[in-house]
């Protein structure tokens, strides 16, 4: 039979064919098919086309398919043969690879961790696609150190209609978030969000779900963050639904946005409402008495933040009251982009930050402990240098290049420092939520990220070429002669970079414990600082509006009614500040040079705060001489050098003379690292702008806060119950040191570790070099424990010089550290001796390891080789 | 070195069919005794892999016309493949004898 068309396979399948499989197998193949194709016949066309196809992608299979990546170059040859070459030393020498690798990855693990950290710390708010023309408005005064951000409504109003020009958009923003009880039907949330003027999503270019940025123009209107609106309405489409807000007020759902990433200003609100609406009913937003608000604004691209923060720099000095002009206050725009690291202001002008000083702080640690993983393996790889020279020696005895052998180096440093990266980002991954924690922060890993790959790869490329740098440039320098004949030895000097490098790695890890440790000590030393109140239950709030002139009685009754409250009392300071300085004091004619932080207060004061009396007593509402009272603390009474204080008459200025009633113990008001002031405190009614309420300790304070917050609803309508713990406020000034310490006991801990891994590897080569000399000793009679000496000594005087170095560097620096706060505690000796025992013992373990296996083992077994 | 069950089933169609055992010739045995349709492919590659182990040598034949011109390539038994064959049919049936109630009788 003649071969017809329609006996022919399809050409296509024949073509598919003979592009994968080997040419060699193509024949037989192709003959098989096409016998095959013939016994088919007898079916129609397309079966046989379908069962031929069938059969020609059966042949993707690994022996028929060709071999597409052509390696028959030398290059590739090459490479593949460092590879080889690499991978049988790492794994020949499983100890130390793994020390290598190991120590390495939890090197680059602390890196990578805090480079987000960093990166974190300076991304804060570039959500926001108007970063770069956002401000927030900061306000100095002549009297406060402080820059405030804390507005009157009516400074917004001004800034819009009077400089309207060179904004896109103002919108002002109550300064606190507000908690409110969010409700659809039986659906009831505690919800924390932000009171906002129109203009404010627009500004911060909120990315909507539902509905639109407008949402906030009308007043009953409220817009919800996608994860509220979840909770509240499921996955519908909110818009136009009613909630109830405090079971009170009914608003309308206007929009739906994309909850805000943690590392935004306003990341912590979960619905946002019109300022308008918090104020309603109580005050106007053209008030400039009373100081609530932030103000938000966009500039429009043609102006510059200086440009405009000089032009409205006395934008208030119109509107505001005789008092408050005297005291000079200018505004000024802080750009979006210094809101987070540079916003701290010291007497008007910008200081460094601690979160600033943070990113700097944990920058330096992460690269110290990234350098100690590199020195481990600088340092394994030199020892066992020995080893490898042979190597070298043959390999260039066959002719090969130095820069073949630089090259094979450094590729195998490469290798290990890759096989590093990979377990180190599992490590990251790993660790990442418990770093957030630590760090207060929601960081997530960055897999899409060019610029983090980009970023990190080149770490891997410097770790790389950094770690590989000696073996590669130190042994492929060797005479290939001298090596082979056995005349090349490492002498004495080949050890001593090592040596160095050991030290340096001691001496980082030593100076990091004494740093933590000294940290440590110094936020005990200020946490266990007596205060001279007692904090606890202790709630302040400001009532400096003038809602509160003359109710302080009244609401002291109503609020000692409710059975929540044990005493109130108010003062014109906060406890918690240390303003109101006023010299004059004179005793017996005698001037006081001196001046004196000068508080009123109301009678009930002492007992709320809990002042601790020394001497003398309290003022007493049933004593009328007491208005011409004063109480002291001890501060005051050292500086007024008086015998006995209590009783003694002082007069001030042209007010008259007061006599001591009592004096106190000191009251740390400001930080708790500086010295108290010495204070006295009068009997006052007027401007007492502070608010001060012990709860009943036998309540809890769940069930006393709506209660107050009812009297307070009711005596004073017009100001929002803005109140703190004292406890609360006072932890607060501990946290950043908290968050140091934490982690800086990390990394200190990480830090000795890898130094230690690094010292394993160290001490078991050394244990390994002198095998056949211990074996020698052994049967020459030398006893366990005088070669374990014998093998840990060298080590011991590395740490030891480590510690000789570290301590008086850690001290120096540390030192400086705690002249930062006046209230420091010093560094007591204890602190280097634990330190030097903890390396110590440390290191013994590590090294004594090693050499007790060496010690103890057969010499039978070293020594019959030879 | 093992035999697998399909490379077996292979080796005794190359046996069995003497100095005619190339690939077509070889499908159709298996096709007959186990009543299954191998695809080509799979029948090739397990010849490669024989060749590789050393139970089967190759050869290759002359054209025909029926093949579009190509050659036929030819499979013949080695004595190391009759020895594995051997073996494993010896395991199997000193297993099998283990099994009470099996009737290992042929034919």
């Amino acid at each position: 039979m003649a071969a017809s068309k329609n006996q022919r396979p399809p050409k296509s399948a024949d073509k598919l064919l003979s592009w994968f499989v080997k040419d060699d197998l193509l024949d037989e193949i192709l003959g098989d098919l096409s016998e095959y194709y013939l016994e088919l016949a007898d079916r129609p066309k397309w079966k046989r086309s379908l069962f031929y196809w069938f059969h020609v992608l059966h042949f993707l299979r690994p022996f028929a398919l060709k071999r597409f990546i052509r390696s028959n170059s030398n290059y590739t040859t090459m490479f593949k043969h460092y590879f080889k070459i690499s991978w049988r030393n790492l794994l020949r020498n499983k100890g130390y690879s793994l020390i290598n690798i190991g120590g390495l990855a939890a090197g680059m693990t602390v890196a990578i961790l805090i480079s987000l950290w960093i990166y974190d710390e300076l991304s804060f708010n570039k959500y926001h696609k108007n970063y770069d023309t956002i401000a927030k408005v900061y306000r100095t005064n002549k009297f406060d150190s402080f820059a405030s951000t804390v507005h009157a409504p009516g400074l917004a109003s001004v800034l819009k209609t009077d400089y309207g020009d060179f904004f896109e958009d103002v919108a002002l923003v109550r300064a606190r978030l507000e908690e409110r009880v969010i409700a659809v039907g039986e659906k009831k949330f505690s919800q924390s969000g932000y009171f906002m003027q129109d203009g404010g999503p627009q500004i911060l270019t909120l990315d909507m779900k539902y509905g639109s940025q407008t949402g906030l123009k009308e007043m009953n209107s409220i817009m919800l963050s996608s994860s509220l609106a979840g909770k509240l309405f499921g996955e519908a489409d909110p818009v136009g639904e009613m909630v109830t807000m405090d079971a009170t007020t009914s608003l309308q759902v206007t929009g739906v946005y994309e909850d805000l990433p943690k590392n935004t200003e306003f990341s912590e609100a979960s619905y946002l409402a019109p300022a308008e609406l918090y104020v309603n009913g109580w005050t106007t937003l053209n008030v400039w008495d009373n100081y609530f608000t932030y103000i938000y604004l966009q500039i429009k691209p043609e102006h510059s933040f200086d440009e405009i923060s000089a032009t409205i720099a006395e934008a208030m000095m119109p509107h505001v009251d005789e008092e408050t002009a005297e005291s000079e206050p200018r505004i000024f725009l802080q750009p979006m982009s210094q809101w987070h690291l540079y916003s701290e202001f010291e007497n008007g002008t910008p200081v460094t930050s601690q979160r600033l000083k943070a990113v700097w702080y944990n920058g330096i640690i992460g690269a110290f402990v990234l350098l100690l993983a590199c020195i481990n393996f600088m340092n394994l790889s030199t020892a066992r240098s020995e080893k490898r020279a042979k190597e070298v020696g043959i390999l260039k005895a066959l002719g090969s290049h130095r820069s073949q052998l630089i090259q094979q180096f450094f590729g195998e440093s490469m290798l290990v420092t890759l096989l590093a990266f990979i377990v180190a980002i599992f490590l990251v991954v790993l660790t990442l939520p418990w770093f957030n924690v630590v760090a207060a922060k929601a960081m997530v890993f960055p897999w899409t990220n060019p610029l983090f790959w980009l970023a990190v790869l080149s770490i891997v490329l410097a770790t790389g070429l950094l770690a590989g740098s000696y073996p590669a440039l130190f042994l492929s320098s060797l005479n290939a002669v001298k090596v082979l004949k056995g005349t090349f030895k490492a002498g004495r000097l080949a050890s001593l970079p090592r040596k160095v490098l050991v030290v340096i790695q001691f001496t980082v890890s030593i100076s990091l414990i004494i740093g933590t440790l000294v940290v440590y000590q110094q936020l005990e030393y200020a946490k266990n600082r007596p205060v001279g109140y007692s904090r606890e239950g202790l709630i302040s709030l400001r009532s400096a509006s003038k809602e509160f002139k003359g109710k302080y009685l009244v609401l002291r009754n109503e609020l000692k009614q409710t059975g929540m409250v044990e005493e109130i009392a108010q003062a014109n300071y906060s406890v918690t500040d240390t303003r109101g300085w006023n010299g004059g004091f004179a005793w017996h004619g005698e001037k006081y040079e001196q001046t004196f932080n000068t508080i009123f207060v109301t009678y009930e004061y002492g007992k709320t705060v809990g002042l601790q009396f020394v001497d003398g007593r309290d003022f007493s509402r049933d004593i009328t001489s007491d208005k011409s009272g004063i109480i002291i603390n001890e501060s005051a009474a050292k500086l007024f050098a008086l015998e006995n204080p209590v009783g003694e008459e002082l007069t001030w200025q042209d007010r008259g003379s007061y006599t001591i009633l009592g004096v106190v113990k000191d009251m740390v008001k400001g930080s708790p690292y500086e010295p108290t002031d010495p204070s006295v405190m009068f009997l006052g009614e007027f401007d007492m702008s502070w608010l001060y309420i012990r709860l009943n300790p036998d309540v809890s304070t769940h069930e006393a806060l709506p209660k107050i917050r009812d009297v307070f609803a009711k005596l004073t309508p017009a100001t929002p119950f803005d109140y703190t713990f004292a406890d609360e406020a006072y932890a607060l000034k501990f946290a950043e040191e908290e968050r140091i310490g934490k982690l800086g006991f990390v990394f200190a801990g990480l830090a000795i570790l890898i130094s230690c891994m690094g010292l394993l590897g160290l001490s078991a080569f050394v244990a390994e070099q002198r095998i056949r000399e211990i074996g020698i000793r052994k049967v020459l009679g030398a006893s366990v424990a005088n070669l374990w000496q014998m093998l840990s000594k060298d080590f011991v005087v590395l740490v030891v010089i480590s510690c000789l170095v570290a301590m008086p560097l850690a001290w120096y620096f540390m030192d400086r550290w705690l002249d930062s706060f006046v209230y420091r505690s010093t560094i007591s000796w204890s602190v280097f001796a634990i330190t030097g025992a903890i390396a110590l013992l440390i290191t013994l373990a590590t090294v004594s390891f090693q050499a007790i296996k060496a010690a103890t083992a057969d010499p039978v077994k070293s020594l019959r080789t030879e | 070195m093992k035999l697998g069950a399909f490379e077996e089933l292979v080796l005794l169609a190359v046996g069995s069919l003497g100095d005619e055992a190339y690939g077509v010739a070889i499908k159709e045995t298996l096709q007959q005794k186990i009543g299954k349709n191998p695809s080509i492919g799979a029948l090739h590659s397990a010849l490669y892999r024989l060749e590789d182990k050393g139970c089967v040598t190759s050869e290759e034949g002359g054209a025909t016309t029926e093949r579009g011109g190509r050659r036929k390539k030819f499979y013949k038994l080695t004595a190391y493949g009759i020895t594995m064959l051997e073996e494993a049919n010896q395991l199997r049936m000193e297993f099998a004898r283990q099994v009470p109630g099996l009737n290992l009788s042929t034919e």
